[in-house]
C-alpha cells in the first residue's frame, strides 16, 4: 500500500523534503512507518522523541496500523499564536 | 469581485485586520466580543528579532481551530461565535500574527473562552514559528 508523508518546520529542513510518498505492507502501524523513514532520512532521528503524528488531519498513536491513500504528518513541537 | 462569505476558521497568507475578523462575528444577538490579537515582538531572550516566518499544515489547522472552537461552545455555553484567522508567511515586527473573536449576549464568559482559546492554539494547532535574528535562526515553542 502507499502513503503520503508530509513535512514542516525542522524535520522538512532537515531531510530536504516537505512531502514523499512512502511504500509499506499492509497493515504496517505509524511506528513502523518512522522505522521505515528514519532509515532513508537518518537526519529525522533527532526529532523522534519529540514529533507528534497525525494521520488523515487526527493526532494519533503510534501503534495505529495504515491504510493505502493515508496522509500522515509528522508534527513536530508546535509554536503558532 | 468575490462575495464569497469568510470563514470563521482560517489560515491565510494575507494582512490581518481586527476589524475585519471582528465583522465575522456580526449577529444582532450579541452584547460583548472579546478578541485577542498576536503581534510579532522585537526581541526574545535578548535576542533582536529580524522576523519570523510562519508555516502551517494548514487543512488540519483549520480542522484543528474549527474543534477549539467547538470546545469553547461546548465549555461555555454563552459563547454564541468563535473566529479564529492566522497568518502564515514571512512576518516582520509589529505584524499581526493572529485574531481570535469571540461573542456572546453578555460579558461574563467571554474572558476566560478566549483565554482558553489562545492557550489551546499553541498547544495542538500545527502551525510553526521560525524566529530570525541576524546571525541565526530557531524554530520556537512552548514546549
Amino acid at each position: 500500500m502507499k502513503v503520503t508523508v508530509r513535512f514542516f518546520a525542522a524535520p522538512r529542513e532537515a531531510i530536504g523534503r516537505s512531502e514523499i510518498e512512502q511504500h509499506l505492507p499492509e497493515g504496517a502501524t505509524v511506528r513502523q512507518l518512522l522505522d521505515e523513514l528514519t532509515a532513508q532520512y537518518p537526519a529525522l532521528h533527532r526529532y523522534l522523541e519529540t514529533m507528534n503524528m497525525a494521520v488523515n488531519r487526527h493526532y494519533v498513536d503510534l501503534d495505529v496500523e495504515l491504510r493505502d491513500g493515508d496522509v500522515v504528518a509528522c508534527v513536530p513541537p508546535v509554536g503558532g499564536g | 469581485m468575490s462575495a464569497a462569505p469568510k470563514k470563521l476558521f482560517e489560515i491565510t497568507i494575507d494582512p490581518l485586520s481586527v476589524d475585519e475578523v471582528v465583522g465575522r462575528l456580526a449577529d444582532p444577538s450579541i452584547g460583548a466580543i472579546a478578541t485577542f490579537v498576536g503581534v510579532v515582538r522585537g526581541e526574545t531572550d535578548g535576542r533582536q528579532v529580524h522576523h519570523l516566518e510562519y508555516e502551517a499544515y494548514p487543512e488540519m489547522a483549520e480542522d484543528m481551530l474549527r474543534q477549539i472552537g467547538a470546545e469553547i461552545q461546548q465549555r461555555w455555553s454563552t459563547i454564541q461565535r468563535v473566529a479564529i484567522v492566522h497568518r502564515v508567511g514571512h512576518q516582520v515586527v509589529g505584524t499581526v500574527s493572529v485574531v481570535i473573536a469571540l461573542s456572546a449576549p453578555h460579558r461574563e464568559e467571554v474572558f476566560d473562552a478566549l483565554h482558553y482559546a489562545i492557550d489551546r492554539l499553541k498547544d495542538i494547532v500545527p502551525i510553526w514559528k521560525k524566529e530570525v535574528w541576524a546571525d541565526g535562526y530557531e524554530w520556537r515553542s512552548e514546549r
